[in-house]
């Protein structure tokens, strides 16, 4: 997995709620039976004006100039900031890697569902929880400031402003390690499979038709 | 001992390790896979040398890309046709014994043919790629959906990586009047929440509305679960669910099926147990429900309007109802009764079941589909769903009325086949997202109950069942 330290990048504000993983990345994209190529369709059907399939010939689509992530002032952004509830809907783990590959490193909302959040962590990709207050406040700078650029740090928990402002976010420990570190989590799960074991055979004896 | 909620039981069930920050090991009896959100997990198996953990807990089954006609000449769409097989070759070459591949005449929809199997059983815990896996906890098995990169981690170590949700207790109160359904109730559990009202909780359902329902409305209310933001939705077990389970191919048979019904029977939640979060419902006075816009909480009632942004007050959510009335094509203080539709689509994990299929037989039976309904499609869920409705002479009711019956499979949920609505088209559909484009790219989908879309069909817009026999 790719680690995730500190990072600092170029804010592109998505100023709606509900951003469900079917706008994120369509349906039709899903058919690939790899985990690369997503990052041209990211967004597909709010980024382009013709309806996006499989294998087009980008070069020849056209852009639709009024989404945001279109206008050259966001041009390279790689950190997303967004509204409550980011990434709810189905399980696409194709979301998180349209974004990454879509050139984010990190997503900041007030609110994540939980299959997406989850997934992010599983990519380096990593979703930052603020404050509603925090957020909005955020918006409005990004809004005000050409360029406006974010820093992440992973390790202290913190985003800081271009004006030094520090906003403190949570982290579950152990996600917080394994993204610092890029660490295999299957790896580190199968460290314990003498206990894996042992529940298996506790169980076979208490609901054997589990086994069946 | 302290009084447990069903969760709760369940959770500590399948426990194997805790960290001290409160990350846990759980352990996963039944793997659920399809061919769309595996391939990846697969080959990164494969590419680090790893074998399944427990094969034995896999059912896999082809869904999602199928066609819902002319199977027999196979997949057209080669990038479709591509994923199906990486799935046939990747049972094979990871030697998965239970497989219901597209000629099957058990396949269908992965949360149709769990439980109709018998392979989803009370006290499991239940996963698999897709987030309508919340579905299989009508049978009180703690089920939820996941990405693709946990589909590997599942394979590998028949674990998961997880925190202990929160609990929330929904409880439904009172019968619903005739014409209002499980698929009513929960569109109106979502309107009432909200689709992040149980963003990191488990919600049980509960209450006399819940316990009345069948199993098929019991798995209508849970999958949907996460359309309200939860990742699990539970029921209790009770008779029902016993009796359902009974002599299925995959439950257990004779005397053990006896030694874990009496398991079973303890799977519901204590008198006085305490949960992070309780919301009752009052459901005599439900009336049937339909969306109106881009998310399940954009829900009214079929005697209401369309709403108007300009009496909304929070700018943040009037800006949302703008932007989904102009994709919708929808102006406002139109009444839902007055909005015409192209298409309807009975089908989906939602409602596809033999139920479903008889309600909605019963309404068109006798009539036509209008003349300004181009499409109008019946998906059973599963190929057993399939000759159950043959049976009982279901799909010559379909067919008489204009309908088309179609093979099983995901189809027109989400369009991944050819099944799909174009630019501006409008459907009423059974199904369980009425995101932008999920039906296809520009259409517009208004979620409804069957008895709903079959009304809809006959008089070529919404109508209210209540009143339209």
């Amino acid at each position: 997995m790719e680690q995730f330290t500190v990072h600092t990048g170029l804010v592109a504000p998505l100023d709606r709620e509900n951003v469900d993983t079917d706008a994120i990345i369509p349906k039709q994209f899903l058919k690939s039976i790899k985990r690369t190529g997503f990052g041209p369709h990211l967004f597909d059907a709010w980024r382009y004006l013709d309806v996006g399939e499989p294998g087009m010939d980008l070069s020849r689509r056209r852009l639709n100039p009024d989404f945001v992530l279109n206008q050259p002032r966001y041009k390279g952004a790689s950190i997303l900031l967004a509204r409550k509830n980011f990434g709810c809907g189905s399980s696409r783990e194709h979301a998180p890697w349209a974004l990454q590959q879509g050139g984010f490193r990190a997503v900041i909302a007030p609110s994540f569902a939980d299959i997406f959040f989850n997934n992010s962590f599983k990519n380096g990709f990593l979703p930052v929880v603020l404050k509603e207050s925090e957020v909005e406040q955020l918006f409005r700078e990004a809004a005000a400031a050409p360029a406006y650029k974010l820093t992440i740090d992973l390790a202290a928990q913190t985003v800081t402003t271009p004006g030094g402002t520090a906003m403190h976010f949570d982290v579950d420990a152990s996600r917080k390690e394994s993204l610092l570190n890029g660490w295999d989590e299957i790896g580190l799960t199968l460290r314990h499979a003498d206990e894996i074991k042992a529940y298996e055979d506790r169980r076979k004896r208490t609901e054997p038709w589990i086994f069946a | 001992m302290t009084a447990r909620t069903l969760y709760e039981k369940l959770w500590e069930s399948h426990f194997v390790r805790q960290d001290p920050d409160g990350t846990a090991l759980l352990y996963i009896d039944r793997h659920l896979v399809h061919e769309v959100t595996s391939p990846q997990a697969f080959e990164g198996l494969a590419l680090h040398g790893r074998k399944p953990w427990r094969i034995g807990s896999v059912v896999a089954t082809a869904d999602h890309n199928v066609p819902t006609q002319f199977r027999e000449q196979g997949i057209a769409d080669p990038i479709s046709r591509l994923q199906v097989e990486t799935l046939d070759q990747n049972v094979v070459k990871f030697h998965v014994k239970t497989y219901f591949g597209m000629k099957d005449h058990r396949q269908g929809i992965v949360h149709v043919i769990g439980p109709e199997q018998g392979a989803t059983l009370p006290g499991m815990t239940v996963v698999c790629g897709d987030s309508h896996t919340s579905t299989h906890g009508a049978f009180a098995a703690l089920a939820f959906g996941i990405g693709t990169s946990e589909v590997e981690h599942v394979l590998a170590t028949q674990c998961l990586v997880t925190r202990k949700l929160k609990t929330m207790l929904i409880r439904a109160e009172g019968a619903l009047p005739a014409g209002v359904t499980a698929k009513d109730l929960v569109l109106a559990i979502i309107g009432k929440i909200g689709t992040a009202g149980g963003t990191g909780h488990a919600i049980e359902f509960g209450g006399s509305a819940v316990r009345a329902q069948s199993m098929e409305g019991r798995m209508t209310i849970c999958n949907m679960a996460i359309e309200a933001g939860a990742r699990s939705g539970i029921v209790a077990v009770d008779e029902k669910t016993i009796e359902y389970l009974r002599g299925r191919p995959y439950a257990p048979q004779g005397e053990m099926f006896d030694k874990a019904a009496a398991y079973w029977r303890t799977l519901v939640s204590d008198p006085g147990a305490r949960f992070d979060k309780v919301v009752e419902i009052e459901v005599a006075a439900l009336k049937p429900q339909v969306t109106w816009g881009t998310s399940p909480e954009m829900v009214v009632s079929i005697e209401d309007r369309v709403p108007d942004p300009m009496k909304e007050k929070d700018p943040a959510k009037r800006g949302a109802i703008e932007r989904a009335l102009v994709y919708m094509g929808l102006e406002p203080n139109v009444a839902m009764t007055d909005i015409a539709i192209d298409k309807v689509f009975i089908g989906s994990c939602t409602n596809s079941r033999i139920e479903d299929l008889r309600a909605a037989a019963a309404v068109v039976k006798g009539r036509h589909i209008a003349a300004n309904v181009k499409l109008a499609l019946v998906v059973p869920g599963s190929g057993l769903v399939k000759t159950q409705a043959e049976k009982e002479g279901l799909d010559r009711v379909f067919l008489d009325s204009g309908f088309e019956w179609r093979d099983p499979g995901c189809s027109m949920c989400l369009g991944m086949n050819d099944d799909k609505l174009s630019a501006g088209e409008r459907c009423a559909s059974t199904s369980n997202r009425n995101f932008e484009g999920r039906q296809g790219a520009g259409g517009r989908t208004h979620l409804v109950s069957p008895e709903m879309a079959a009304a809809a069909a006959i008089a070529g817009h919404f109508v209210d069942i209540r009143r339209a026999h």
